[in-house]
């Protein structure tokens, strides 16, 4: 009552108590507080989709391509189906992430889907237009600029250090992946471009953890960056590389190349002619 | 023209009234050495170990035993400004600025790889044939001291860069010594001068890895060496080849030359591996920090079936008294390894016992006329190689799109199916094969010659067999049983009395029933064909 100031002067104490009153009275604040609220709050999800597309259109036409393209599973509104799930919120990085690298439109929804070659209708154009629609949804991360995930711009050996500590445990030393549970897997870095890792770390797709701003910050992430494709793009000083992955392959080499050539080795030193039986 | 020059023979002269060097190598150099390809296995692991220890030395010029702790500022990039031990930054040294260097250190690393896969077929190869009975059961526990020690020092050996891979086997090696009831603890603080990792594990490991184990392994080698010069190689039947002959070439210049040979075949092995194929890239695994653990981490494929033990077992563990015993670590520590070293080492002893064989041996067996031993080595190799194929079962699991669990629970069940089924498939084979044996001892083989008979039927004319080659099929000889039937008045002979003796009994008849006799008339019942040998022309049968 006692917040709700000047009408308690103009009321008579009889009518304050009557049955209705505390109802009106509890109404009346809340309106009067969610209506302040609405007017006070920042309006976040308008104004990361007018930064993620910078035109209405794009909204648009984003629209249409995910109700081609994208709607059959997540919903007309993305709302999420029995299939897959709701994409408000997961923002335009989520977007270009799933998108660019082939994984979405999805083939065959098992425990992990896929990275893999485009469809035609996946351009720059048209990732950019489906993750300004869904950046319209209920913001989210957006994508990186450019300048964020340049390598050239990162120090490789911090970066590798915190690659080390964060990433290996499922991607391995050089970033070859490895095998996770319940047929879910840690996918092979090299194909993924410097947006796509800075994407992946902020948006956390299929069984990857979110490694959020707070906990790696940007100039970190492009640290990484900057380890991950100076050492990929490296070549193998000490011959092939037997994909990188250590004993696994090179026990295999020295079995298969080095046994064998050794037991082939002992086979023709030791060789007879053989006495021809007949004639 | 016969004459030896002068320079030569008094040298010769003087060394040989010092040394009394002419009579020994007389007596030596002329000592016949038989052939088979599958006696220069053991051969492998010999010369790799000459470049082992070659290459290591080189190796030591540089490289600094110590984890003081370093910021790394060499030619590596991606590693500039890190820290990390000292031993890790000395090996990128050797990598990157010595010249020479990688290449001698992938040849070590490679080297000792085969080192170790040599030994390992050599072995097989010993216990295929029956190589290992009297009187060189000695020899084959010098041989398994040998592998086990092998383990050992690669163990210390690919430990001691401190790269984060190997750092992932020295952790293992540390749960599994702490994991030992009551002394655990002890063992590991002993072991790391603290807590784990502590600053002296890589400065002992090489002491272990750089002296004493080579000096232990040299001295093995040696011993193992002379005691087969003394005691002669085996050798395959063949024709004029028996117990107290050696058919072959002599060591001066025959086997000497082809000794020599396969040194260099050895050599350009290893040095063609460490020049086209890059091992042990310790630059891309970063320094070791207990903090960090990389996925797909495997050691070194002979230590693999260890690994894979480890990752099948269940994670047991009993709590008693406020103590805890990890089984899930201790089993398959031990377990594994226990099984394949001591039922190595006392197989002969375990054979000699059930057959009551106490006789010399020096023509080998060929496998499949001691069915019951291949198969048993089969389904030991199976139990092996399920173990090691395990351990790399993330990648399995990665590349062939299984999953993780799956691999787990396949390789629980498999590591006690899979011995059985091999054991039954290989006694099958074995015996199928000692039927064919004996078809073309009695039946001759196949000469390609179709003949129609008057009456119209086609058949193809058999021949003997090559002499050498039935020879090597005659070769075959009895195992021994140990006599089991009781005498009249119902006693068993001594020897197979008591339930121990019943047991002994029943496993000699098992191990040495001969189902296919070589002089048996085969089994298909054909018995109106007469035995190829029988008459001077060929005979023609079908």
């Amino acid at each position: 009552m006692i917040g709700t100031g000047i009408s308690v002067n103009s009321i008579t104490a009889r009518r304050r108590r009557h049955p209705l009153a505390r109802l009106a009275v509890v109404a009346l604040a809340l309106g009067l507080l969610g209506g302040g609220y609405a007017a006070a709050a920042p309006s976040d999800s308008t104004a990361d989709a007018a930064v993620a597309s910078g035109k209405a259109d794009d909204v648009a036409e984003g629209k249409s391509l995910f109700v081609a393209h994208c709607a059959s599973c997540h919903g007309l509104n993305a709302e999420g189906t029995s299939m897959a799930p709701p994409l408000v919120g997961v923002g335009a990085a989520s977007v270009d992430f799933q998108v660019s690298s082939g994984r979405m439109p999805a083939a065959d929804p098992a425990a992990q889907v896929p990275r893999k070659p485009l469809a035609e209708w996946v351009t720059p154009e048209a990732i950019n237009q489906l993750a300004a629609y869904v950046q319209s949804l209920g913001g989210g991360p957006t994508r990186p600029t450019a300048d964020m995930v340049d390598p050239s711009k990162g120090d490789p050996a911090k970066g590798g250090e915190l690659f080390r500590a964060n990433c290996i445990q499922c991607h391995n030393f050089v970033g070859a992946g490895g095998g996770l549970t319940y047929g879910k897997y840690a996918p092979n870095l090299n194909p993924a471009t410097p947006e796509q890792i800075y994407e992946a770390m902020i948006t956390g797709p299929q069984a990857m953890p979110v490694f959020n701003d707070s906990i790696i910050t940007p100039e970190q992430k492009r640290d990484m960056i900057a380890y991950i494709t100076q050492v990929r793009g490296q070549t193998d000083p000490g011959g092939f590389g037997l994909g990188r992955i250590g004993p696994v392959t090179e026990g295999l080499v020295a079995w298969i190349a080095g046994i064998s050539f050794m037991s082939l080795a002992a086979i023709w030193i030791t060789a007879k002619k053989r006495k021809r039986t007949s004639k | 023209m016969n004459e030896t020059p002068k320079p030569i023979a008094g040298t010769a002269s003087y060394l040989d009234d010092r040394l009394g060097a002419g009579s020994f190598l007389k007596r030596n150099l002329r000592k016949v050495f038989p052939d088979h390809w599958s006696f220069l296995l053991g051969e492998i692991a010999l010369y790799s170990f000459i470049i082992l220890l070659l290459t290591g030395t080189f190796l030591t010029f540089w490289f600094k035993p110590s984890m003081q702790h370093v910021i790394y500022d060499g030619s590596y990039q991606p590693l500039v400004g890190v820290g990390m031990s000292e031993a890790y930054a000395s090996t990128l040294h050797i990598s990157f600025e010595v010249r020479g260097g990688l290449l001698i250190r992938q040849m070590h690393h490679w080297a000792a790889l085969l080192f170790v896969a040599g030994m390992t077929v050599h072995m097989l190869r010993v216990f295929f044939t029956g190589a290992y009975r009297k009187p060189r059961e000695l020899n084959w526990i010098i041989g398994v001291l040998l592998l086990t020690l092998a383990l050992a020092e690669g163990l210390t050996g690919y430990s001691l860069p401190d790269d984060l891979l190997s750092g992932a086997g020295l952790r293992i090696t540390e749960g599994v010594a702490i994991s030992i009831p009551v002394v655990g603890t002890y063992i590991t603080f002993f072991l790391f001068g603290g807590e784990y990792p502590g600053e002296d594990v890589i400065s002992r490991f090489y002491s272990l890895h750089i002296l004493l184990i080579p000096g232990i392994l040299l001295a093995l080698i040696s011993a193992h060496m002379v005691l087969m010069w003394v005691q002669k190689h085996t050798q395959m039947p063949g024709p004029g080849r028996t117990e107290h002959n050696v058919v072959g070439a002599p060591f001066y210049p025959a086997f000497m030359a082809k000794a020599g040979a396969y040194f260099l075949f050895t050599f350009a092995c290893i040095a063609g591996l460490g020049t086209f194929a890059q091992i042990n890239p310790i630059w891309l695994f970063g320094p070791y920090t207990p903090a960090d653990i990389s996925a797909g981490s495997q050691p070194d494929w002979y230590m693999g079936f260890l690994e894979g033990a480890l990752r099948l077992m269940p994670s047991w563990e009993i709590n008693f008294l406020d103590h805890t015993v990890p089984l899930s670590v201790l089993i398959p520590a031990l377990v594994p390894m226990g099984i394949i070293m001591t039922g190595l080492a006392v197989y002969p002893f375990a054979e000699q016992w059930i057959t009551g064989d106490r006789r010399e041996h020096h023509l080998a067996d060929r496998p499949r006329n001691a069915p019951v031993r291949t198969a048993i080595g089969m389904s030991g190799v199976t139990f092996y190689g399920i173990l090691w194929l395990m351990g790399a079962n993330d990648w399995i699991s990665a590349y062939f799109h299984i999953g993780l669990y799956e691999t787990t629970i396949i390789g629980r069940f498999a590591i006690f199916i899979g011995p059985a089924i091999a054991y039954w498939v290989t006694y099958r084979i074995c015996l199928g094969l000692q039927r064919r044996d004996q078809d073309i001892l009695s039946h001759g083989v196949e000469s390609g010659v179709i003949k129609r008979l008057p009456h119209g039927e086609y058949i193809e004319v058999h021949v003997p067999p090559a002499e050498d080659i039935a020879e090597h099929m005659r070769g075959k000889k009895e195992i021994p049983i140990v006599p089991g039937d009781e005498d009249k008045d119902g006693i068993p002979p001594k020897g197979v009395r008591g339930p121990i003796g019943k047991l002994r009994a029943k496993a000699s008849k098992f191990y040495g029933t001969d189902h296919v006799p070589l002089d048996g008339h085969g089994h298909d019942g054909h018995d109106e064909h007469a035995a190829v040998g029988a008459s001077d022309k060929p005979r023609e049968l079908h």
